[in-house]
């Protein structure tokens, strides 16, 4: 039900999700335009850019991600729920991801045809997002609960999210980088994988537990 | 029943209320009353579970409601200041999230019947409803609570025009007759043949 209610909010403020995706799009879009049409060093720099950009773009909705059912007394609702809070939180941030991971996964290897990536490529690509997107949401709804009514939350947020995202980045760039260079990139791609997991498993009762605080 | 003992709470640094032991029995209503600032919605928050006292405890029906956690929350309908709807749904969609979230078990016909009852359009979004009918989308939970024994409610007839105050005052009436607990806050006398009055 949480899922359906997030997905229902999302289509109605498509503005909202609409921001997230052109925000992907068009910072990875600048690097080529600022760096130059030299295919090498493009195909070099393309999974680093892309997987940060892809970052900074699910980091940009997560201030919403409880803000506005703080704001409007929802969030109490959810904290009294007789779910275990943990599971709203774990729903939330699926839907999180839904809503602002699985569009960048989609559409991730038409931004690398700016970059001239191998063909072979883009399926790893996207494969590194499919697992690693998740991780994002789940580890930033524990920052969004933890700032969540603090002034200058935003700053706050990506200062407590930005170090956790790095794992996540090293592996889900270097999956791209070491099948690029004909190693294969299953070995980060377990290893996201297994994040995913371990995040799955723990990040939705940090969330709870830090929803519980910020609603003291 | 509910019982609150020894009730202290501070906050931010100022204590609002100390040593505060009361018990709500079955079909009671109990009103809190007290000037702005006295620490009413801190005591709806405590008694509901999303505040932790800085001493005291509550007990629901002799155990304490921290232990207690989802088994407590299915028993309790609290309604704090805000109305607790998402602008973007309408009022039949954020009553069903209402319902399912506090795990009730409505039907849609009851559904429409409840906003009917408040005279709320269940199918307008509800950022386009006036501040006073987004109240009432958020009282319509009255009507398919019955089955959570205690109601926990914080400023209940704020921004209510006569008809949905008087509408509201008869729920909380036919909560009691059918053994529920009532506790709500309020400024001045809502009316309502309260069994005890809790001055802060």
């Amino acid at each position: 039900m949480v899922v359906w209610r997030e997905l229902l909010v999302a289509m109605r403020r498509r503005s909202d999700v609409a921001t997230a995706l052109l925000f992907f799009v068009i910072v990875a879009s600048l690097f080529p335009l600022g760096i130059g049409a030299e295919p090498n060093k493009l195909r070099a720099i393309a999974p680093g850019v892309i997987w940060v950009s892809a970052l900074l773009s699910s980091m940009l909705s997560l201030g919403r991600l409880f803000a506005a059912d703080h704001a409007d007394g929802t969030l109490e609702q959810m904290v009294l729920g007789a779910a275990p809070l943990g599971v709203t939180a774990a729903a939330k941030a699926f839907a999180h991801w839904l809503v602002s991971g699985l569009p960048l996964v989609a559409i991730a290897p038409l931004v690398a045809l700016q970059y001239d990536l191998d063909a072979g490529l883009y399926g790893v690509l996207a494969l590194s997002l499919l697992l690693g997107t998740p991780v994002l949401s789940l580890i930033g709804g524990i920052g969004a609960a933890l700032t969540l009514g603090v002034r200058g939350g935003g700053v706050l947020l990506a200062l407590l999210v930005l170090p956790l995202y790095v794992p996540v980045l090293v592996m889900g760039a270097g999956s791209v980088e070491m099948a690029s260079a004909g190693l294969g990139g299953q070995g980060q791609l377990l290893i996201l994988g297994a994040m995913l997991i371990v995040a799955a498993a723990f990040a939705p009762w940090a969330t709870a537990a830090a929803l519980r605080i910020s609603s003291e | 029943m509910l019982e609150a003992s020894d009730l202290e709470c501070e906050r931010g640094g100022r204590r609002l209320f100390r040593a505060l032991t009361f018990s709500v029995n079955s079909g009671e209503i109990v009103r809190v009353a007290g000037a702005n600032g006295s620490g009413k919605t801190s005591l709806l928050r405590i008694l509901c579970g999303l505040l932790t006292p800085s001493a005291g405890e509550v007990r629901w029906n002799g155990a304490r409601i921290q232990s207690l956690k989802e088994e407590y929350a299915r028993h309790v309908l609290y309604l704090g200041h805000a109305p607790a709807v998402k602008d973007e749904l309408t009022g039949a969609e954020n009553l069903r999230v209402a319902c399912v979230l506090a795990g009730l078990s409505t039907t849609a016909q009851q559904t429409r019947d409840a906003l009917a009852r408040f005279g709320v359009p269940g199918d307008k979004p509800v950022r386009q409803l006036s501040q006073g009918q987004r109240r009432r989308a958020a009282l319509a939970r009255l009507s398919v609570s019955w089955q959570a024994p205690v109601w926990l409610l914080d400023e209940p007839f704020t921004a209510l025009d006569a008809a949905a105050a008087e509408l509201t005052r008869t729920l909380l009436g036919e909560h009691a007759q059918r053994g529920g607990s009532v506790v709500y806050s309020t400024h001045q006398d809502a009316g309502l043949h309260d069994s005890r009055v809790i001055e802060l």
